[in-house]
């Protein structure tokens, strides 16, 4: 409890939703139990221990490749702390924003490359990227003036769209009256050879040295953040994104407030362009368009739009992930270690669990038998896994010659069977539960396994949707309690 | 002048198939107020429905059944299969969402898109699929007006679009399922009141919008277009595009929206610089949105505080 709550609730809190969480009740889940000692740690050691862990990773042996998902997830808190400004707080739903971060990257790429040949000095020109940026996210935020809610997201949705045209367009740039064309951009080649950042003599080259810049940029725009939250701006933000309606009758100056977080969050995503842009030491068109822009937004919302917590685990999250399950061999084991810890986390008694699990292995065997009986051509264990899991999945898997047939019909099933179980009742839900479990790792053996790539955006746009239905606020995120 | 009547009857047919896509943006953001961001998938899997039933069929060389028999079991199929699919999207994805805030149905709606992309991906292989419909609609028919040959695949493309709107306006102004739609659209506690079934109403809107989208998907195969896994979200950002054009939630703005960006496309690819007609048609749009935020048709939203 922080000294704001034992005073009262702090202005503008009504009492009735600030309870809400009291009322609903303990919570009853390990995992529920497990977060709510968490929060009972000092604010200190539940800043400091994340921050240890990051800052201790380049020394317990990590390779290259870990620093540069480090480095990516850094570039990818920046630019959801600065979108938050925007879609968090103000509630301006701003699709257009990864444009910002590839104009920065571009901006960056023009003034330290061979492309027209100026290689200025890295501050000056992080300086101007910056400035520039933040001109253009002011100019983009000029329409929020007049449009509100949808049309905005729609507006800048466009806005975004029309800079990826632009990109991929604009090798042979012909302005009118201009005789000959202009290589704007590189087209779909992109720019190649950045120069690397340099300040003061030091120039970033290794990925360490990124790592540790990203890791201290990211802590300064969190505590940034998290200063700006109870600031008189973060409180005008954060009353706009509520009601502008109401923010304005309270004399806020609405227009004044929307084109400040419009141009601060530009600038963040410049800044976090420019440095992607010297990390890879190139810009390419295809890094700046739609995908990059869902997973954002997705990271926020997982997270819990506007809990700074919530974004640095929404970040975590949507990075790492798809890293992870990059390799075949760690997938499996991770597939199947998320599949038990979250069956075991959310069912109460161990009765479920005997009947789920117990009933999943004799499933499996069963299906193997009548495979068998119909002598449907399988593959011998040793044909198809390898690793740890061989041994117990080996056996007990039935691994049918073609892959891809039964796979479809299995994954085709599955799916129909869990939007089936999301609309049962508890019991019968109970009842499926060893069915939809063998099911589940039947399909991720047989095909899911085949094509990790496509295993990746699937479980990604599953786990939106899962998450989304059960908890649409967000991981950490407060539920939204209204009084009526 | 017959190159411009050429291209403006091209235009017209690339209208029609984004007009039908815009009308199922519009009909779920009149009723919900939401926008569907995964109508493009359902476009995209009413082209592979499509795709199927006709080598199901025998097609395209081969067909079992006559050909006017076939592209009709073909067009049945896709828009059933596209229904059901748009159905199964809002009871399971969009229906707990209902309630929370505007931001969670989005999001979800993304992930929506993500997933079918990747179970098209899954289901149906990475290979670029072609209708083939030259075997069966030979390019030398159909009628020439003015001068400009029409084949036989484009008549029927704008026929059906235009047909399919027909319906649709009869729909939702001569029926009782019509009325409630119009009901819950303005408003949906004063519709409850009023013994309107909103989950049912809601469930017949997505139906609808999903089985035009599938329809969509069908011409466009037949306009030999190649079909594979992304064709949704281009597609989609059109017919999107063109639902705002119009003025969004709003049925005669789809259409008339649909029209004027595939006339206003085939324009500038014909006289001016190619590559420049996706970003000139978003440009129109950005510019229309300035002028009238409600696009052309749109009604201005009077929010009474």
């Amino acid at each position: 409890m922080s000294e704001q709550d034992q005073v009262g609730r702090g202005i503008g809190t009504d009492d009735w939703v600030a309870q809400h969480e009291d009322r609903v009740g303990a919570p009853q889940t390990g995992m529920a139990r497990l977060a709510q000692q968490w929060t009972r740690l000092p604010a200190l050691a539940r800043w400091g221990i994340p921050l240890v862990i990051f800052l201790s990773v380049p020394f317990i042996g990590s390779s290259d490749y870990i620093l540069r998902i480090g480095v990516n997830l850094g570039l990818f808190v920046l630019l959801a702390l600065g979108l938050n400004l925007v879609v968090g707080y103000s509630g301006l739903l701003d699709l257009g924003f990864v444009a910002f971060y590839g104009f920065g990257a571009y901006a960056y790429a023009m003034l330290s490359s061979e492309q027209f040949g100026v290689h200025l000095n890295s501050l000056v020109a992080l300086v101007i990227v910056i400035s520039t940026t933040a001109s253009f996210g002011f100019i983009l935020g000029l329409p929020s003036r007049r449009l509100t809610g949808d049309y905005l997201a729609i507006a800048t949705l466009f806005f975004g769209q029309m800079f990826a045209v632009f990109v991929v367009s604009s090798d042979e740039f012909q302005l009118p009256g201009m005789s000959d064309t202009v290589d704007l951009t590189g087209g779909a080649n992109g720019i190649t050879q950045v120069d690397q950042i340099s300040v003061l003599g030091f120039t970033f080259e290794t990925n360490l040295s990124y790592y540790l810049l990203v890791v201290a940029l990211v802590v300064f725009f969190t505590v940034a953040t998290k200063r700006i939250h109870f600031s008189r701006h973060g409180l005008a933000w954060r009353s706009l994104g509520e009601d502008a309606v109401a923010a304005q009758h309270m004399t806020i100056p609405t227009v004044r407030l929307k084109l400040l977080a419009f141009t601060i969050g530009a600038g963040v995503a410049g800044l976090a362009g420019a440095i992607f842009a010297s990390v890879q030491q190139g810009v390419y068109p295809s890094e700046f368009m739609l995908p990059l822009l869902i997973t954002i937004y997705a990271a926020l919302i997982l997270g819990g739009l506007g809990s700074i917590p919530g974004i640095l685990l929404g970040a975590f999250i949507m990075v790492v992930l798809p890293e992870v399950l990059r390799f075949p061999d760690y997938s499996n084991g991770i597939f199947l270690a998320v599949l038990v810890i979250s069956v075991v986390a959310t069912v109460k008694s161990w009765k479920v669990l005997v009947w789920a699990f117990g009933g999943m292995v004799v499933i499996g065997f069963l299906v193997n038998g009548v495979l068998l009986a119909m002598q449907v051509p399988y593959l011998a264990a040793k044909e198809w896994i390898t690793g740890p899991l061989a041994p117990v999945l080996g056996s007990w898997v039935f691994m049918p010659e073609n892959r891809v047939l039964f796979g479809n019909i299995a994954f085709v099933a599955l799916v129909g069977l869990a939007a089936w179980m999301s609309i049962m009742s508890r019991r019968s839900r109970i009842i499926v539960l060893p069915l939809a479990l063998w099911l589940a790792i039947w399909t991720w053996e047989v095909r899911l396994l085949l094509e990790p790539s496509v295993t990746r955006q699937l479980l990604i746009g599953a786990l939106l949707i899962v998450l989304m239905a059960s908890r649409p606020q967000g991981l950490l995120g407060k539920p939204r309690v209204e009084v009526l | 002048m017959q190159y411009f009547l050429t291209q403006f009857a091209n235009g017209v047919v690339f209208g029609g198939v984004y007009a039908l896509i815009a009308l199922g943006y519009t009909l779920i953001y009149g009723v919900l107020q939401f926008l569907n961001l995964a109508h493009g998938e359902v476009y995209m899997m009413g082209a592979f429905f499509g795709f199927f039933t006709m080598t199901t069929l025998g097609g395209p060389s081969m067909s079992i059944l006559p050909v006017p028999l076939m592209i009709l079991i073909m067009f049945l199929v896709a828009m059933g299969g596209s229904a059901l699919l748009g159905i199964g999207i809002e009871r399971f994805a969009y229906r707990p969402l209902r309630r929370s805030s505007r931001l969670a149905p989005l999001i979800s709606a993304l992930g929506v898109s993500l997933f079918l992309q990747s179970a098209a991906l899954l289901l149906f292989s990475s290979r670029v699929r072609l209708y083939d419909s030259n075997l069966f609609l030979s390019v030398q028919s159909g009628i020439t007006v003015f001068g400009v040959h029409i084949d036989t695949a484009e008549i029927m493309v704008v026929v059906g679009a235009l047909l399919l709107m027909v319906i649709l306006w009869f729909l939702v102004n001569r029926t009782n399922l019509g009325r409630a739609m119009r009901a819950v659209a303005v408003d949906q506690d004063a519709a409850v009141m009023n013994g309107i079934d909103v989950d049912r109403t809601v469930v017949w809107t997505f139906g609808i919008a999903s089985a035009l989208a599938g329809a969509a998907g069908v011409m466009s195969g037949l306009l030999m277009y190649p079909i594979d896994q992304y064709i949704g979200v281009f597609a989609g950002l059109k017919g999107f595009t063109a639902a705002v054009l119009g003025g969004i939630g709003s049925i005669p703005g789809a259409m008339l929206g649909g029209f004027l960006l595939g006339i206003t496309e085939a324009m500038v690819t014909a006289y001016l610089n190619p590559t420049y007609s996706d970003f000139l048609a978003f440009f129109i749009l950005v510019i229309v949105l300035l002028v009238r935020p409600r696009g052309l048709l749109g009604r201005p939203a009077l929010v009474k505080v």
